[in-house]
Protein backbone atom coordinates (compact mmCIF):
# COMPACT_ATOMS: atom_id res chain seq x y z
CA UNK A 1 0.00 0.00 0.00
CA UNK A 2 1.03 3.78 -0.61
CA UNK A 3 3.82 2.54 -2.85
CA UNK A 4 5.22 4.58 -5.79
CA UNK A 5 2.17 3.37 -8.10
CA UNK A 6 -0.08 4.10 -5.64
CA UNK A 7 0.51 8.04 -5.47
CA UNK A 8 0.93 8.11 -9.23
CA UNK A 9 -2.46 6.93 -9.75
CA UNK A 10 -3.82 8.97 -6.78
CA UNK A 11 -1.67 12.26 -8.10
CA UNK A 12 -2.81 11.38 -11.91
CA UNK A 13 -6.72 11.19 -10.99
CA UNK A 14 -6.96 14.15 -8.53
CA UNK A 15 -4.82 16.29 -11.32
CA UNK A 16 -7.25 15.22 -14.15
CA UNK A 17 -10.74 16.01 -12.32
CA UNK A 18 -9.49 19.23 -11.17
CA UNK A 19 -8.68 19.94 -14.57
CA UNK A 20 -12.04 19.07 -15.68
CA UNK A 21 -13.43 21.66 -13.15
CA UNK A 22 -11.02 24.50 -14.52
CA UNK A 23 -12.47 23.96 -17.88
CA UNK A 24 -16.29 23.49 -16.71
CA UNK A 25 -15.52 27.18 -14.99
CA UNK A 26 -13.66 28.57 -18.17
CA UNK A 27 -16.84 27.57 -19.84
CA UNK A 28 -19.05 29.33 -17.31
CA UNK A 29 -17.25 32.14 -17.51
CA UNK A 30 -17.90 32.63 -21.39
CA UNK A 31 -21.61 33.16 -19.95
CA UNK A 32 -20.61 36.74 -18.18
CA UNK A 33 -19.27 38.00 -21.79
CA UNK A 34 -22.52 40.15 -23.32
CA UNK A 35 -21.59 40.58 -27.23
CA UNK A 36 -22.68 43.73 -29.01
CA UNK A 37 -21.84 42.94 -32.56
CA UNK A 38 -22.63 44.55 -36.01
CA UNK A 39 -23.23 43.88 -39.30
CA UNK A 40 -24.19 45.15 -42.98
CA UNK A 41 -24.76 44.05 -45.90
CA UNK A 42 -25.30 46.05 -49.00
CA UNK A 43 -26.55 44.49 -52.47
CA UNK A 44 -24.28 46.28 -55.29
CA UNK A 45 -25.50 44.50 -58.05
CA UNK A 46 -27.51 41.63 -59.38
CA UNK A 47 -25.45 39.77 -62.14
CA UNK A 48 -27.96 37.85 -63.64
CA UNK A 49 -31.23 36.31 -62.78
CA UNK A 50 -32.74 33.57 -64.94
CA UNK A 51 -35.11 30.65 -65.09
CA UNK A 52 -33.18 27.61 -65.17
CA UNK A 53 -34.74 24.82 -67.97
CA UNK A 54 -36.15 22.86 -64.87
CA UNK A 55 -38.45 25.95 -63.69
CA UNK A 56 -36.30 26.92 -60.99
CA UNK A 57 -35.00 30.91 -60.06
CA UNK A 58 -31.35 31.45 -59.71
CA UNK A 59 -29.68 34.78 -59.34
CA UNK A 60 -26.49 35.89 -58.73
CA UNK A 61 -25.21 39.04 -56.87
CA UNK A 62 -22.67 40.80 -55.62
CA UNK A 63 -22.59 41.77 -52.13
CA UNK A 64 -20.52 44.03 -49.57
CA UNK A 65 -20.62 42.04 -45.99
CA UNK A 66 -19.09 44.06 -43.56
CA UNK A 67 -19.44 43.35 -40.04
CA UNK A 68 -18.05 43.84 -36.39
CA UNK A 69 -17.74 40.22 -34.42
CA UNK A 70 -14.88 41.58 -32.08
CA UNK A 71 -16.36 41.26 -28.54
CA UNK A 72 -18.15 37.62 -29.73
CA UNK A 73 -14.73 36.74 -28.63
CA UNK A 74 -13.47 35.67 -25.26
CA UNK A 75 -10.37 33.82 -23.71
CA UNK A 76 -12.02 30.39 -24.10
CA UNK A 77 -13.15 31.04 -27.98
CA UNK A 78 -11.38 28.66 -30.63
CA UNK A 79 -12.88 29.94 -33.67
CA UNK A 80 -16.09 31.71 -34.97
CA UNK A 81 -18.19 30.36 -37.80
CA UNK A 82 -20.54 32.89 -39.86
CA UNK A 83 -22.62 32.35 -42.63
CA UNK A 84 -24.44 35.23 -44.50
CA UNK A 85 -28.56 33.42 -45.56
CA UNK A 86 -31.07 34.93 -47.79
CA UNK A 87 -34.35 33.93 -45.70
CA UNK A 88 -37.65 34.13 -47.64
CA UNK A 89 -41.00 32.96 -47.95
CA UNK A 90 -43.06 31.29 -50.36
CA UNK A 91 -46.47 29.68 -50.17
CA UNK A 92 -45.00 26.45 -50.18
CA UNK A 93 -42.64 26.70 -47.22
CA UNK A 94 -43.07 29.64 -44.47
CA UNK A 95 -39.08 29.65 -44.33
CA UNK A 96 -36.53 28.98 -46.72
CA UNK A 97 -32.86 29.21 -45.97
CA UNK A 98 -30.41 29.63 -48.92
CA UNK A 99 -26.25 30.11 -47.93
CA UNK A 100 -24.60 32.60 -50.13
CA UNK A 101 -21.47 32.88 -48.06
CA UNK A 102 -19.10 31.50 -44.97
CA UNK A 103 -16.36 32.16 -43.19
CA UNK A 104 -14.05 31.40 -40.19
CA UNK A 105 -12.73 33.39 -38.36
CA UNK A 106 -9.93 31.95 -36.61
CA UNK A 107 -8.83 34.79 -34.08
CA UNK A 108 -10.52 38.64 -32.76
CA UNK A 109 -7.73 40.51 -34.71
CA UNK A 110 -9.60 38.75 -37.60
CA UNK A 111 -13.32 39.64 -36.39
CA UNK A 112 -13.84 42.71 -37.94
CA UNK A 113 -13.87 42.86 -41.73
CA UNK A 114 -15.29 43.81 -44.76
CA UNK A 115 -15.57 41.76 -47.87
CA UNK A 116 -17.00 42.03 -51.43
CA UNK A 117 -17.38 39.30 -53.01
CA UNK A 118 -19.96 37.30 -55.55
CA UNK A 119 -22.53 34.70 -53.68
CA UNK A 120 -20.42 31.91 -53.05
CA UNK A 121 -22.76 29.10 -53.19
CA UNK A 122 -25.87 29.32 -55.45
CA UNK A 123 -29.13 30.86 -54.84
CA UNK A 124 -31.50 29.02 -56.32
CA UNK A 125 -35.12 28.53 -54.99
CA UNK A 126 -36.73 25.40 -55.31
CA UNK A 127 -39.61 26.76 -57.68
CA UNK A 128 -40.19 30.10 -59.54
CA UNK A 129 -40.90 32.31 -56.57
CA UNK A 130 -38.21 35.05 -56.71
CA UNK A 131 -38.97 37.38 -58.73
CA UNK A 132 -40.11 40.54 -57.11
CA UNK A 133 -39.57 38.68 -53.73
CA UNK A 134 -39.03 40.77 -50.72
CA UNK A 135 -35.77 38.61 -48.75
CA UNK A 136 -33.88 38.28 -45.10
CA UNK A 137 -30.41 38.58 -45.26
CA UNK A 138 -29.20 37.23 -42.18
CA UNK A 139 -25.91 37.04 -40.57
CA UNK A 140 -25.52 33.63 -38.49
CA UNK A 141 -22.72 32.75 -36.24
CA UNK A 142 -21.76 30.07 -33.76
CA UNK A 143 -18.82 30.66 -31.52
CA UNK A 144 -16.90 27.31 -30.90
CA UNK A 145 -14.78 27.57 -27.52
CA UNK A 146 -11.42 25.66 -26.57
CA UNK A 147 -13.71 23.91 -23.71
CA UNK A 148 -17.06 24.04 -22.78
CA UNK A 149 -20.96 25.08 -24.50
CA UNK A 150 -21.13 26.53 -28.39
CA UNK A 151 -23.02 29.69 -28.32
CA UNK A 152 -25.33 30.46 -31.52
CA UNK A 153 -26.93 33.74 -32.20
CA UNK A 154 -27.69 36.03 -35.68
CA UNK A 155 -28.35 39.51 -36.54
CA UNK A 156 -31.37 39.59 -39.08
CA UNK A 157 -31.06 42.40 -41.60
CA UNK A 158 -34.84 43.10 -43.55
CA UNK A 159 -35.73 44.88 -46.76
CA UNK A 160 -34.41 43.25 -49.50
CA UNK A 161 -36.02 42.68 -52.83
CA UNK A 162 -35.07 40.98 -55.78
CA UNK A 163 -35.42 42.32 -59.26
CA UNK A 164 -39.06 41.52 -61.02
CA UNK A 165 -37.84 40.32 -64.09
CA UNK A 166 -35.39 38.24 -65.74
CA UNK A 167 -31.97 39.85 -67.02
CA UNK B 1 7.49 6.12 3.50
CA UNK B 2 5.90 5.86 7.16
CA UNK B 3 2.87 6.51 7.81
CA UNK B 4 3.35 10.20 9.11
CA UNK B 5 5.33 10.29 5.64
CA UNK B 6 1.91 8.80 3.87
CA UNK B 7 -0.45 11.16 5.62
CA UNK B 8 1.73 14.56 4.54
CA UNK B 9 2.42 13.42 0.85
CA UNK B 10 -1.47 12.74 0.35
CA UNK B 11 -2.31 16.36 2.29
CA UNK B 12 1.03 18.28 -0.15
CA UNK B 13 -0.40 16.73 -3.48
CA UNK B 14 -4.01 17.44 -2.51
CA UNK B 15 -3.14 21.20 -1.33
CA UNK B 16 -0.43 21.48 -4.18
CA UNK B 17 -2.47 20.78 -6.87
CA UNK B 18 -6.12 22.98 -5.85
CA UNK B 19 -3.51 26.02 -5.29
CA UNK B 20 -1.90 25.30 -8.45
CA UNK B 21 -5.46 25.06 -9.73
CA UNK B 22 -6.60 28.24 -8.27
CA UNK B 23 -3.14 30.23 -9.25
CA UNK B 24 -3.52 28.81 -13.24
CA UNK B 25 -7.26 29.60 -13.74
CA UNK B 26 -6.45 33.33 -12.38
CA UNK B 27 -3.87 33.33 -14.65
CA UNK B 28 -5.59 32.72 -17.38
CA UNK B 29 -8.39 34.41 -16.83
CA UNK B 30 -6.81 37.88 -16.35
CA UNK B 31 -4.14 37.70 -18.96
CA UNK B 32 -6.90 36.26 -21.19
CA UNK B 33 -5.00 33.28 -22.57
CA UNK B 34 -6.05 29.53 -22.31
CA UNK B 35 -3.11 28.84 -23.08
CA UNK B 36 -1.42 30.20 -19.85
CA UNK B 37 -3.82 28.49 -17.68
CA UNK B 38 -2.88 25.24 -19.36
CA UNK B 39 0.78 25.71 -19.03
CA UNK B 40 0.43 27.22 -15.36
CA UNK B 41 -1.53 24.30 -14.72
CA UNK B 42 0.86 21.78 -16.21
CA UNK B 43 4.13 23.06 -14.26
CA UNK B 44 2.08 22.84 -11.21
CA UNK B 45 1.21 18.79 -11.65
CA UNK B 46 5.04 18.38 -12.92
CA UNK B 47 5.97 20.32 -9.25
CA UNK B 48 3.57 18.48 -7.55
CA UNK B 49 4.79 15.04 -9.18
CA UNK B 50 8.32 15.85 -7.74
CA UNK B 51 7.14 16.72 -4.54
CA UNK B 52 5.26 13.68 -3.45
CA UNK B 53 6.06 10.89 -6.17
CA UNK B 54 9.99 10.16 -4.87
CA UNK B 55 10.47 8.59 -1.19
CA UNK B 56 12.34 11.61 0.25
CA UNK B 57 13.58 11.52 3.10
CA UNK B 58 11.10 14.29 4.55
CA UNK B 59 8.72 11.98 4.51
CA UNK B 60 10.76 8.71 6.82
CA UNK B 61 11.23 11.36 10.07
CA UNK B 62 8.85 8.82 12.27
CA UNK B 63 10.04 5.48 11.61
CA UNK B 64 8.23 2.46 13.69
CA UNK B 65 9.36 1.54 16.41
CA UNK B 66 9.66 -2.89 16.61
CA UNK B 67 9.69 -4.94 19.70
CA UNK B 68 12.68 -5.89 20.63
CA UNK B 69 13.41 -9.61 19.78
CA UNK B 70 14.24 -10.58 22.97
CA UNK B 71 10.60 -9.33 24.51
CA UNK B 72 9.00 -11.62 21.89
CA UNK B 73 10.93 -14.61 22.99
CA UNK B 74 9.29 -13.98 26.72
CA UNK B 75 5.89 -13.96 24.72
CA UNK B 76 5.70 -17.07 22.33
CA UNK B 77 3.10 -17.54 20.22
CA UNK B 78 0.47 -20.09 21.26
CA UNK B 79 1.06 -23.74 19.71
CA UNK B 80 -1.94 -25.83 18.82
CA UNK B 81 -1.66 -29.12 21.33
CA UNK B 82 -1.95 -32.36 20.33
CA UNK B 83 -4.52 -33.84 22.82
CA UNK B 84 -7.22 -31.20 20.66
CA UNK B 85 -6.04 -32.55 17.58
CA UNK B 86 -6.37 -35.86 18.40
CA UNK B 87 -9.98 -35.22 19.79
CA UNK B 88 -11.43 -34.13 16.85
CA UNK B 89 -10.88 -37.18 14.95
CA UNK B 90 -12.11 -39.30 16.99
CA UNK B 91 -15.36 -37.11 17.09
CA UNK B 92 -15.64 -37.53 13.43
CA UNK B 93 -15.18 -40.81 12.98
Amino acid sequence: MHSFVYRANALLTFAVTILAFMCAMASLSDSFNSPTPSAQVQVLNINWFQKQPNGNDEISMTLNISADLQTLFTWNTKQVFVFLAAEYETPKNSLNQISLWDGIIPSKEHAKFLIHTSNKYRFIDQGSNLRGKEFNLTLHWHVMPKTGKMFADKIVLPGYRLPGEYR
Amino acid sequence: MDWEGQKLAEQLMQIMLLAFAVIAFSAGYFTASFQTMILTYAGGVVLTTLVTLPNWPFFNRHPLKWLDPSEAEKHPKPQPSVNVTTKKKSIKK
